[in-house]
């Protein structure tokens, strides 16, 4: 591990002061959960860390039925995931907050750094020259790929791994970037970026912006939303595949509905085509079984991961006859 | 470079000058002689390095100590006051829930943390609270017996 300064800043100024003149070189640094592996594994090589902890005034959850709700990136996964009123009006933020990593890496693993881990996986993660690390080949692709990703992919074919930005997604959240240029909030949809458009990052940020929050719009009336995670292992793991919805419905019959998939792609994905499909749906396992036969029947899978076709398919079916009834 | 961190341990306000970069755990084991903490996986997998800080449980693996300034820690050495030892480690004992015990610290920390924030908790939330710490030798049963009945 390169030895690095550490340093802590206690307002958002001085934080982006830092970032702008050597952001290059500089890491931001929360709870550490992922952070640490990296730059243990020199993957990360920055010499100076600027822990975003004692900064003031990043650590909130806000609710209120006209403003809707807002999250600190300093926000703990557990904090989150034991918010009374995140459990009453946004189920699908707790139901994926519980369902990450154990119970120690929530109390220190914050909203902002689950959102801008990186991926997990193995080649990235170990001694392999790859694509996402500056190399020319993803030794996914003809390698061991059994999570990989089975759309989105090319030239890397990395999964993200994030359960809460799938939640996010689903609920069309925005996100609040700072940085010494000032502030903008962008659709949680445009952080991410397919490797295609940018190999070595998973999201848009640039070297010195930081993530300071999160907004969601206030709850429909009637509105019911949740998350479904397939692990490996079921005490706790990283999303096999994982869907979040949130639906409106009448009677068993959908107004409207927004789907996000997790560990299917590089980044938090949704389908357009089949939330308007599914719209004026009755909801029973046979329409459904009708109306998600051929989702994901483009997907362009590898040699190991096929299996995830019929997963996610049934993993969508399984939360809205859920949600539903 | 070196910096002074100050925090509170096992109830004993300390200062220590260190690499703000060395991980709590290394800082416990290696300059405290805090060795009852343990090092199984050193990736946030396995719960032996569990510690708590200002009330929640965490992996003292995955933390740098420049993190920690002005934190309360309490480690497994905490926990017996006066010479006796708390009704957790009795309970342990008491319920043969440690077979080789490299496992054990950590879990009891867990269960430490949760029973500060929930001193009866169900069975379900007990499952919930160890679901981050392995035992290799498998006796779950008997622990999450000693963690309903310390
Ligand atoms: C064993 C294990 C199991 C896990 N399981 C899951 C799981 O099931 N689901 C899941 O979603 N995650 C999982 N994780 C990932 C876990 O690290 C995250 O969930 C955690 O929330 C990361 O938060 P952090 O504050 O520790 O991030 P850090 O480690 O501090 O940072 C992670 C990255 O984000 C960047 N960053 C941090 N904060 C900001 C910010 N505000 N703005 C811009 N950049 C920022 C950092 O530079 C770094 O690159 C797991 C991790 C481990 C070690
Ligand atoms: S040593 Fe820290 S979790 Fe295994
Ligand atoms: S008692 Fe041996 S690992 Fe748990």
């Amino acid at each position: 591990m390169t030895d690095f300064d550490y340093i802590q800043p206690t307002t958002l100024q001085e934080a982006s002061k830092v970032l702008s003149s050597d952001g290059i070189n500089t890491l931001i640094y929360a709870g550490g959960t992922d952070a640490l592996s990296l730059l243990k594994n020199d993957i990360y090589k920055q010499h100076k860390v600027l822990n975003l902890k004692k900064i003031e005034g990043l650590n909130y959850i806000s609710f209120d039925k006209t403003n809707g709700l807002r999250i600190g990136a300093l926000a703990t996964i557990s904090e989150i995931g034991s918010s009374p009123e995140i459990k009453e009006n946004y189920n699908i933020i707790h139901e994926a907050a519980n369902e990450i990593a154990s119970p120690q890496l929530r109390n220190m693993g914050t909203l902002g750094g689950n959102l801008c881990q990186r991926p997990r996986c193995w080649y990235y993660r170990e001694d392999f020259d790859c694509i996402r690390k500056g190399g020319g080949e993803c030794f996914a692709y003809e390698g061991r790929n059994k999570f990989h990703c089975i759309v989105g992919g090319g030239p890397c074919y990395i999964v993200h791994p994030s359960d809460m930005a799938v939640a996010l997604l689903a609920l069309d959240a925005k996100v609040v970037i700072h940085s010494n240029n000032g502030e903008r909030t962008i659709p949680i949809n445009d952080l991410y970026v397919l490797p295609q458009d940018d190999p070595m990052n998973e999201t848009i940020l640039k070297p010195g912006e930081i993530v300071k929050e999160i907004q969601v719009q206030p709850p429909v009336k009637g509105i019911k939303s949740g998350y479904v995670k397939f692990k490996e292992r079921d005490t706790w793991d990283f999303a096999v595949v994982s869907v979040g919805a949130v639906i409106n419905s009448t009677n068993g019959i959908i107004n409207n509905v927004n789907i996000a998939f997790g560990g299917i792609a590089p980044k938090p994905w949704s389908e357009k085509s089949l939330n308007k499909s599914l719209s004026s749906v009755r909801i029973n396992e046979n329409e459904l079984e009708g109306k998600l036969k051929n989702l994901f029947s483009n997907a362009e899978t590898l040699s190991e991961n096929a299996y995830k076709v019929p997963l996610v398919r049934n993993l969508t079916k399984r939360l809205l006859l859920r949600l539903v009834q | 470079m070196i910096r002074r961190i100050n925090l509170t341990i096992n109830g004993d306000k300390v200062g220590i000058d260190v690499q703000p970069s060395m991980r709590l755990l290394d800082v416990l084991r290696e300059i405290l002689n805090l060795t009852g903490t343990k090092e199984g996986c050193s990736i946030g997998e396995c719960g032996a390095c569990t510690v708590v800080i200002n009330g929640n449980a965490v992996n003292s693996c995955l933390i740098v100590i420049g993190q920690c300034e002005g934190s309360e820690i309490t480690t497994i050495e905490g926990l017996e006051k006066n010479g006796e030892l708390n009704k957790l480690q009795k309970s342990f004992m008491e319920k043969g829930a440690v077979q080789c015990g490299f496992c054990t610290p950590g879990m009891i920390m867990s269960a430490y943390a949760l029973l500060l924030k929930n001193p009866n908790p169900t069975e379900v939330e007990i499952q919930e609270a160890i679901a981050g710490n392995l035992c290799r030798c498998t006796g779950y049963k008997q622990i999450i017996e000693a963690i309903k009945s310390p």
